[in-house]
């Protein structure tokens, strides 16, 4: 069980959207995780070096947060064939589908995108059934 | 050298309001994709808070952005320039659900908590790596017989 964190996590939401206005406003890059990262991978796509950097930054947030608190609580399955099973998915729909929660769902919908709103309409729904037939059809 | 050091504070930036929200937690975006929970009291319904967080803000920038013919730092923008609800779009978004709904994890929240030093976001990471590169061998792969 996890508590209701509206404070922190507007505030959070506020940070990541603060983000995507910046990197819009100096780079004119969509700040979509799956599109970032994904196309460093790609053989023939040049400009890979401020992805890399910022791919360097999502790492680094931990380490720098840690400063300032304790970082707060992270419970992920142990189930190792679960976390491949769910990362080639992740990846794979990813970059089919066009973007992520960051891409479509929060530049995307900003954007007023029809595309990512109906991106997002469906990862959503999918991810809710997802998690109703593991949890509650086959008790995971 | 600023472009890069732009995109590395974004990114910076991003991976702290991931932990701010606390969306580098799976058991915290399961709990709020477990609609079933609602009527215990126990659904947390935080990450619908991060988006009304963050979208707002988001908007302003593509807001300020049509004011300018360029970014600052670069040439011109870089919007998608699909326009069209196709078969890839949802049946990639439908994957990706699948995917997301059985751990927990996004691409953001995945990359964050590895610097967590998380074992499981490791192999969760490797496996996405993997999942990425397949996507780009059929594309390849299909790009060749059409």
């Amino acid at each position: 069980m996890t508590q209701f964190t509206p404070l922190s996590a507007a505030l959070g939401g506020a940070l990541i959207g603060f983000s995507a206005l910046v990197l819009w406003i100096l780079d004119g890059k969509i700040a979509g995780i799956s599109g970032i990262f994904g196309r460093i991978f790609a053989l023939h796509q040049g400009d890979i070096v401020w992805r890399v950097a910022f791919v360097a930054g999502l790492l680094l947030a931990p380490s720098l947060y840690a400063l300032a608190h304790p970082l707060p609580p992270l419970i992920v399955s142990h189930a190792t064939a679960l976390l491949i099973a769910a990362g080639l998915l992740v990846g794979f729909g990813t970059r089919l589908g066009s973007g992520c929660t960051s891409g479509h769902g929060i530049c995307g919908i900003a954007r007023l995108s029809k595309r990512s709103i109906a991106a997002t309409a469906t990862f959503m729904a999918v991810a809710m059934v997802t998690v109703f037939v593991a949890r509650h059809v086959f008790g995971a | 050298m600023k472009r890069i050091l732009a995109a590395f504070l974004c990114g910076l930036i991003f991976g702290v309001g991931l932990i701010v929200s606390q969306m580098s937690n799976p058991a915290k975006v399961l709990n709020f994709l477990d609609l079933a929970r609602i009527p215990s009291g126990h659904w947390d319904p935080s990450l619908a808070f991060v988006m009304i967080g963050a979208i707002p803000v988001a908007a302003i920038g593509f807001a300020l952005g049509r004011r300018r013919k360029a970014p600052l730092l670069a040439d011109a923008f870089d919007p998608p320039t699909a326009t069209r609800i196709d078969a890839p779009l949802v049946t990639g978004a439908a994957i990706f659900g699948i995917g997301w709904g059985l751990v927990g994890f996004c691409p953001g929240p995945a990359l964050t908590a590895v610097g967590f030093g998380s074992g499981e976001a490791v192999i969760f990471v490797a496996a996405m790596i993997a999942g990425m590169l397949l996507f780009q061998a059929w594309t390849a792969f299909s790009g060749k017989k059409g």
